[in-house]
């Protein structure tokens, strides 16, 4: 973080966020292309796991990788990233928006597109938009391999420009963003061999494919034993394996080394706190908040939600109401955040119960906590809780 | 009482179904019965006491644009049927619309109100004087709605862009539509009971949810 904030001090650009889409390189680009010459680079970008899969390809590779885990996913926590690892591969996380900008400053060896869906819409970023940028770029990456989501109609749609395409089958089961054709806007039928539109765009045929039991990467039957919990991170998984498969990593033996990663900055963390345990899981928006509810619907002990709505998280919560929340029937959920009366009443209306705590409370001491946060709540509780 | 909730894929970004959801709710908990259908982009139009639009891109507002224009969503309001439209949907119910690739794009034409595209999209709360009350919500549009002469706006922009800068949303004998996208009805818990109550014919009888909380803690951040 201290690298981040001096590097950003010292080249006079402020926190990296972006405003209304327009993302580009502000910084000099020869700086981080000087940075990243010579070595071998993963790009990682989508709306959800950016973070756990770079963490994973970081982990899988073994030796030492330079990652920008700082939370910082644009040009700032690149260059940091880079400047305080020399030489070493890298694997960065990157904003779907600064995607194109840094692809042509770091000439990846893989980008890996995971997947897209709604997100921080006050932000004017729709998700099709993203996809027509990502398409543009997937037609210049010669030399890259794109590692990308077969089972997401809009990133089909931006990676089958690419010359060199690793199609992953990983059944992604948030369909709300691609119900229609990316290419001529009629309805996409889905079904159990895959998507496919009228005009014959359709689902790729795909290298790597991820079962409920089992995972084959070019063929080659990997065993998955993580330590991560959730089908959303056995996929996550399975791109990081693809993407190293292609720079010459055994797939096996890698996988092998992710199964240790236990938390990735703090997501899935059990903390010891106030004489209680939590478990911290973060949840940034419809098709994370979706699968994060499958898994935790049935988790012993109490159940808290926490929502904000700052700028990093996108100003509007709308979204609450595109989260199957009915899902927790039967559960009492405590609401918490600052825009806890939100979140209150989109469950209430689900018919889930409720407890709106204006202060934060005591964890039970008998029994955990899970707690589910999004963006900037995460990062509070996550400090808050910090060992 | 039957709602329909039209083409949620492709008039769903903000959550707008949540609306549905409100007034489904809100009836049950009078001993009411709401039955709720969702149709989808490739069924016939329901008959329905109530329809509701919500927001979407610009590809899929297009393509629900046309698939109501070659429906009888217009026949169904002259039978009596009325029509709840926020964002999108209420372009969408105009003579016309502006899009992206399309400056002038026919809408379903059921109320005279056109939209062009505005200098810049207007993005962020959005709060409307409504008769006596305070309508609050989030705006994300780029479009400016001029209203024909006779057509009343819902209501006087207290906060945000609405329509134009002045007016957010109109009004006519069946439809209403605001620029308050997603799930207005669940922040403002008195305009679901209007809606609802139009459509019931009678006035409903108090209801008190968590959401009063949550409309009284948007209007004192909101509010002039």
């Amino acid at each position: 973080m201290l690298a981040v904030n001096r590097l950003s001090r010292l080249l006079g650009r402020g926190e990296g966020t972006v405003i209304g889409g327009r993302a580009g390189l502000a910084l000099d680009p020869t700086l981080l292309s000087g940075l990243a010459r010579g070595r071998t680079v993963v790009l990682v970008s989508g709306t959800n796991g950016k973070t756990t899969t770079t963490a994973l390809v970081a982990a899988g590779w073994g030796g030492p990788v330079a990652v920008n885990d700082t939370g910082s996913n644009m040009v700032q926590g690149h260059v940091a990233a880079l400047a305080g690892r020399p030489g070493v591969p890298a694997a960065l996380e990157v904003d779907e928006s600064w995607l194109p900008g840094i692809a042509a400053a770091t000439r990846p060896a893989v980008v890996v597109l995971l997947n897209l869906s709604r997100d921080q819409l006050d932000r004017a970023n729709e998700v099709r938009r993203v996809a027509l940028r990502w398409r543009d770029l997937c037609a210049t990456l010669g030399d890259t391999v794109v590692v990308a989501n077969a089972s997401d109609p809009l990133v089909a749609f931006a990676a089958e420009t690419a010359p060199h395409v690793a199609w992953c089958d990983v059944a992604t089961p948030w369909r709300l963003d691609a119900v229609s054709c990316p290419h001529c806007t009629a309805p996409l039928t889905f079904e159990q061999t895959g998507w496919s539109s009228a005009c014959g765009f359709a689902q790729p045929r795909a290298t790597t494919v991820l079962t409920e039991g089992s995972l084959s990467v070019d063929g080659l039957e990997v065993g998955l034993d993580l330590a991560l919990p959730g089908a959303v991170n056995r996929a996550n998984a399975a791109f990081a394996l693809t993407a190293l498969a292609r720079v010459g990593v055994d797939p096996r033996a890698a996988a092998g080394r992710m199964a240790g990663v236990r938390e990735v900055a703090g997501r899935y963390a059990r903390r010891a706190w106030r004489g209680g345990e939590v478990r911290l899981v973060l949840a940034k928006n419809p098709a994370g908040f979706s699968a994060a509810l499958e898994e935790v619907a049935g988790a012993p002990g109490e159940l808290w939600i926490a929502v904000n709505a700052r700028m990093a998280d996108g100003r509007d919560p709308s979204w609450l109401y595109d989260v199957p929340f009915e899902r927790l029937a039967g559960r009492t959920v405590t609401c918490l955040g600052e825009r806890r009366l939100d979140l209150a009443t989109r469950l209430d209306y689900g018919g889930v119960a409720v407890r709106v705590a204006d202060a934060v409370p005591d964890p039970p001491p008998d029994r955990p906590v899970t707690l589910v946060a999004n963006y900037t709540a995460f990062q509070e509780w996550n400090a808050r809780t910090a060992p | 009482m039957r709602v329909a909730l039209l083409y949620p894929e492709l008039l769903g970004t903000y959550g707008d179904g949540g609306n549905a959801l409100v007034l489904a709710e809100r009836a049950r908990r009078r001993g009411r019965r709401v039955e709720l259908a969702t149709v989808t982009l490739d069924e016939r139009l329901p008959a329905a006491d109530l329809y509701l639009l919500g927001g979407g891109e610009d590809g899929p507002q297009r393509l629900a644009a046309d698939l109501l224009r070659r429906g009888d969503l217009a026949a169904r309001v002259a039978d009596g049927a009325r029509v709840f439209a926020v964002c999108a949907g209420l372009q969408v119910l105009g003579t016309s619309f502006a899009v992206e690739g399309d400056d002038r794009y026919d809408g379903v034409g059921l109320v005279a109100v056109t939209t062009v595209r505005g200098e810049r999209r207007s993005v962020g709360d959005l709060a409307v004087r409504v008769g006596e009350r305070l309508l609050v919500g989030f705006e994300n549009h780029g479009g400016v709605t001029r209203l024909a002469d006779g057509v009343a706006p819902l209501g006087e922009v207290v906060r945000g862009r609405g329509s134009d800068g002045r007016h957010d949303g109109f009004v006519t004998e069946r439809v209403v539509a605001t620029y308050a996208h997603g799930p207005v009805l669940a922040l403002n818990p008195w305009f679901a009971d209007e809606v609802l109550a139009a459509v019931v014919g009678e006035e409903l009888e108090p209801l008190s949810t968590v959401a009063d909380r949550l409309y009284a803690e948007r209007c004192a951040r909101l509010g002039p």
